[in-house]
């Protein structure tokens, strides 16, 4: 199976966030890391390779600093990579940022398309589903199980409150991937040496601007939000603060 | 045409979603505001008893949106439904529920029709004649206002919990329903989703539990588990955890708290190294008390905390498990 898998770069859980000057975004000086389900679905076409044979590719759109992802990606196993490379894909929508993707890849014929079921900055968990109508290609989304079957795949999406469902598909497909649907390898020695090799291929914004619009979408102003809730911070040092707790416990929560 | 807005309730398996009275709520109000009529639909295979009951509420009009292929539910069919549907009344804005299954098709319908959605919505502003929606990014530390900058109609999904549900005001009598017969072709669908079903049956149930001590990956190694083990035991409480923890099998799944595990509503809960995703939220807010220990002086868990501890859980678990053993000893 040739599989491509999206991967995004975003900020370090727990980076701590500036605002950018037009308070639309935060600003560039964080330390980045790829995005979680990102990473397992990544794991997950390593694994359906390594059963089924194939290809996996790994996709990535944002400035220099994301080739990290891809360079993590080809030290894990993937075979080759994608860069579309520029400060300006960041500003794109899903919409756009899907375009970009189907555009930088029209001329490759994959089975499957994997990408992470939503991404841990913007999180509008679109990005998946809106590449595969833009393909004209069935989706499924919050998958914890993929099988191989003559007849395509069957896949085991997550519901809410553990319910889950069995989809048979035919291929090609795109999949939004959930996290945990296994474990995530490391990357070996020999494999780092190895993903310098590796063929990574870059997009420039011209190649793909073509297949793009305007975003239908505007983020008018980011900024902390308010607190709602009147919440007693207790300080001092350690024996002091689990003294005040119990406190609490016993004469306003109750409980002891 | 008068400019409408057009709630999409969700029914699954044969019952109404209750999270669907939360958006009729939200669409009153965006209603309200701009002097736009408010209609609903309900899609699927024989839901015009559903759409009675929505008609119940405040709204100009209910659509029973149906086809035999709506059954079982996939994204295709519900996609093409609704293009065709909302392609026929042009609504302005069409507001859903943030929940999987709109999650699984909504993307797809936005883009079939050339439009966008802006998903996740905790809120909404009217800024003179610009309608802005509020979503929470960066995992709740931040929050932004969006707008469109494209042609209606305007798709918008509101999270879990984001209006009160009990809210949604009642007719003076009922709305009119009408029945929309769709053409699905054949072809269009392509999945073939089997029966729902639900994992291994659930060996511990957190739903009546009184005390909750629950860890996060703030715990950093499963063999730390032994400390929240223990601040539950000299509580008298059960042991629970993020997504994370029961991903990594640290702890089983059925002592998963959120959104795709348990929801839970006990008097205390002592969320340890909880960064507070509102995945997780959902799941524990109901608590009478929530107490949180992060490092994180702006972990989002903070803003639902009545109590907060900014710092290091290994120095401060260690003394409240035995100031909790005497004052039990002393009780
Ligand atoms: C008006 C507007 C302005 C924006 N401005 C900025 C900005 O200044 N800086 C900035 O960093 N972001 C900005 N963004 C965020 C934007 O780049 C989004 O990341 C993009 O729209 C994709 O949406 P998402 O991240 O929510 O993806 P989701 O739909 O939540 O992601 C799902 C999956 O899609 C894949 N995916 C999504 N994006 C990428 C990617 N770039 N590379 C590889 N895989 C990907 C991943 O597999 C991911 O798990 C802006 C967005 C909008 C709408
Ligand atoms: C569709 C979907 C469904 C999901 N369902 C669920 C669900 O049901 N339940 C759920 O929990 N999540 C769920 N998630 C995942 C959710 O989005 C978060 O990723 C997850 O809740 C984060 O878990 P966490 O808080 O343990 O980890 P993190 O977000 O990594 O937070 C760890 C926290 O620990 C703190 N910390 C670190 N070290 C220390 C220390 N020494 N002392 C004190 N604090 C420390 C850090 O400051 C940080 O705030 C779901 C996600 C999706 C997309």
């Amino acid at each position: 199976m040739k599989i491509l898998v999206c991967m995004k770069q975003v900020p370090q859980k727990d980076a701590p966030l500036k605002l950018n000057e037009s308070g639309t975004w935060i600003r560039e000086d964080v330390s980045y890391e790829v995005n979680e389900p990102d990473a397992y679905a990544l794991e997950e076409a390593l694994r359906q390779k390594e059963k089924h044979g194939g290809e996996v590719v790994v996709i990535t759109s944002g400035p220099a600093r994301s080739q990290q992802v891809l360079r993590e990606a080809l030290a894990k196993g993937a075979d080759r990579a994608i860069h579309l490379e520029d400060n300006a894909f960041v500003g794109l929508d899903a919409l756009n940022t899907a375009r970009a993707f189907a555009a930088a890849v029209k001329e490759e014929q994959f089975d499957l398309i994997f990408t992470g079921l939503q991404s841990d900055d913007y999180g509008y968990a679109q990005t998946g589903v809106v590449l595969a109508e833009l393909l004209g290609w069935p989706h499924a989304t919050i998958i914890m199980h993929i099988e191989k079957n003559d007849a395509g795949i069957r896949v085991k999406r997550e519901l809410e409150a553990g319910f889950f469902q069995f989809v048979d598909m035919p291929l090609p497909a795109v999949l939004t991937i959930q996290s945990g649907i296994n474990k995530l390898r490391y990357a070996t020695l020999i494999g780092i040496k190895q993903a310098k090799n590796k063929p990574l291929r870059k997009v420039a914004m011209a190649d793909v601007q073509s297949a793009l619009s305007t975003n239908l979408q505007k983020i008018e102003r980011l900024y902390v939000p308010q607190k709602t809730k009147q919440t007693q911070f207790l300080e001092g040092p350690a024996a002091e603060i689990a003294k005040k707790l119990v406190d609490k416990l016993r004469n306003e929560v109750r409980v002891l | 045409m008068a400019d409408s807005i057009l709630v999409v309730v969700e029914q699954r398996e044969g019952k109404l979603n209750r999270v669907s009275w939360e958006t009729v709520a939200a669409g009153q109000a965006i209603a309200v505001d701009t002097g736009w009529t408010l209609e609903a639909a309900v899609v699927g295979r024989g839901v015009a008893g559903f759409a009675g009951e929505i008609a119940a509420k405040k709204a100009s009009k209910v659509y029973a949106v149906e086809s035999p292929k709506l059954e079982p539910y996939t994204p295709e069919a519900f996609s093409a439904a609704l293009k065709q549907f909302i392609e026929s009344k042009q609504p302005k804005l069409v507001l859903m529920p943030h929940t999987y299954q709109v999650r699984d098709f909504v993307p797809k319908l936005a883009t079939a029709m050339g439009r966008t959605a802006i998903s996740d919505c905790i809120g909404y502003k009217k800024d003179g004649s610009n309608l802005l929606f509020t979503r929470q990014m960066f995992q709740g530390k931040l929050t932004a206002d969006v707008s469109f900058a494209c042609d209606a109609p305007w798709f918008v999904t509101f999270q879990n919990g984001a209006f009160r549900g009990d809210k949604a005001e009642a007719g003076a009598s009922a709305a009119p329903v009408e029945t929309v017969n769709v053409n699905i072709a054949d072809g269009v669908i392509r999945n073939k989703p089997q029966d729902v079903f639900k994992e291994a049956k659930q060996a511990v149930d957190l739903t009546q539990a009184e005390i909750i001590v629950s860890v996060g990956r703030g715990i950093k190694e499963q063999k730390n588990i032994e400390l929240a083990k223990q601040l539950a035991e000299a509580l008298g409480g059960e042991l629970a955890a993020s997504r994370p923890i029961c991903d990594s099998g640290w702890l089983p799944m059925d002592r998963q708290i959120g959104s795709s595990g348990q929801t839970v509503a006990p008097k205390l809960y002592l969320a340890l190294g909880i960064s507070g995703a509102i995945q997780h939220i959902v799941g524990m807010k109901g608590a009478r008390t929530i107490i949180a220990i992060n490092k994180d002086s702006e972990a989002p868990i903070f803003e639902i905390a009545d109590f907060a501890v900014v710092g290091n859980l290994f120095d401060i678990v260690p003394p409240l498990i035995e100031e909790v053993k005497k004052a039990k000893a002393g009780s």
